[in-house]
């Protein structure tokens, strides 16, 4: 995975995780990959993967059972969802907003240009 | 478990390399050893290992010293050098030599390793690369299961595929107990797979932090236009804006950038020591 320069490496793999639950990669209920295996394909230490893991079970998105792995919880896809509302929110509407003040761009526009791109991505699926 | 305390050592008795230094290095971490050439850095390595001895001070290894050289010390520490060459002998000579001496090593992960590396033995080991070579005991060292690791710039000779199976490999086999320190200049090639960083420059250790703390205690960033703020440990011009290296007052977690933290420690000791040994709130 190509990391980005500015957040924590941890936080990127959580990014990663939640977008795997929410492509429907990793499945609720399912045992989900092992520290090693996960350090492994990220190429990084068993230990930051731990900080990852121990940040989405504080979030209730997997839970761990002792001596069998980490599993994704039942509510684990509301939860992703929740979070990620959250940081869209919190960070990147912010941002938006801002740019479209800089350069005037009005919501009506927004608006008309999101409906289209949903009918033009999603519509027909 | 390794405790150096207030380790002296020189290659001639007027010039001291280090003096008084003293580390605790802990299991379960890979430890990132940074330093500029000269500062050292093999010479701990083999401090560790019991190919050189203190001047004064000593070095305890799980409650050896490595000085006595016993057995039941050297087959759980493996030290891989920055430079080897392996002798003229076969796969088979070489392991009848020399895998007898640690008692964990495993053939069937050798085998995997050099395939992981790509590695193809030849019938004469002298016969390969470099590259190669290292490749070899990189696949070798890791086979032997030893406890402790010490590896002397691993990723140099090594071609761009190869370093990512070398983090790779690294990743699978690092366990609650193992230690496992790499030193190095690539910093680049092992920035993600660091756990705890050692910073020694002229004879002093600089820094031995984990990168949790250091990320707690630091903001590594790119900004348009360089504050005015004295705490400031590293600042970088470049295109696309100035690299900060500053003081975490505001708690954001961002990623570490092991190259400007080794140019802000080695500039700035003393604002370091400050930023590392004030309490937090």
């Amino acid at each position: 995975m190509e990391f980005r320069d500015k957040q924590a490496i941890y936080l990127q793999i959580v990014e990663y995780v939640c977008e795997q639950i929410l492509l429907g990669n990793w499945q609720t209920g399912n045992k989900i990959l092992s520290i090693r295996e996960l350090a492994v394909y990220m190429e990084v230490t068993p230990n930051t993967i731990q900080r990852t893991y121990d940040f989405l079970q504080q979030k209730q998105i997997i839970s761990n059972r002792r001596g069998v792995g980490y599993f994704l919880e039942e509510e684990g896809m509301q939860r992703v969802l929740a979070y990620r509302r959250e940081l869209f929110l919190e960070n990147e509407l912010p941002l938006m907003f801002r740019n479209m003040h800089l350069l005037k761009i009005g919501p009506e526009e927004v608006n008309r240009r999101f409906d289209e791109y949903i009918t033009q991505n999603y519509k027909d699926k | 478990m390794i405790k150096i305390s207030n380790l002296s050592f020189g290659y001639s008795n007027k010039k001291l390399l280090y003096s008084d230094l003293s580390l605790d290095i802990k299991g379960g971490n890979i430890y990132g050893l940074l330093g500029k050439n000269g500062a050292g850095k093999s010479t701990l390595l083999k401090n560790i290992s019991g190919t050189l001895f203190p001047k004064k001070g000593e070095v305890i290894v799980n409650g050896s010293i490595p000085q006595r050289r016993k057995p039941s010390f050297l087959n759980t520490v493996y030290f891989i050098s920055e430079d080897v060459t392996l002798p003229p002998l076969t796969l088979r000579k070489y392991l009848d030599l020399f895998s007898v001496f640690y008692p964990n090593f495993n053939v069937d992960e050798l085998n995997t390793f050099l395939k992981e590396l790509a590695v193809s033995v030849p019938a004469k080991l002298s016969a390969l690369s470099f590259g190669q070579q290292k490749k070899f005991s990189i696949a070798f060292a890791l086979a032997c299961n030893t406890q402790i690791l010490l590896m002397d710039e691993p990723t140099n000779g090594l071609d761009i595929p190869s370093k990512a199976q070398f983090r790779q490999l690294i990743a699978s086999v690092m366990t609650d107990d193992r230690i496992i320190i790499i030193s190095t200049h690539q910093t680049r090639d092992l920035e993600n797979l660091i756990d705890q960083v050692i910073i020694v420059d002229d004879g002093q250790l600089l820094l031995n932090e984990s990168v949790n703390t250091i990320t707690e205690r630091l903001i590594f960033e790119t900004v348009s236009i360089q504050p005015n703020d004295n705490r400031i440990l590293y600042a970088e011009k470049h295109l696309k804006g100035v690299s900060l290296v500053r003081e975490n007052t505001s708690g954001e977690d961002t990623r570490i950038n092991l190259e400007n933290l080794f140019n802000g420690v080695t500039s700035k000791p003393q604002l370091a020591k400050e930023i590392f040994t004030t309490n937090t709130k």
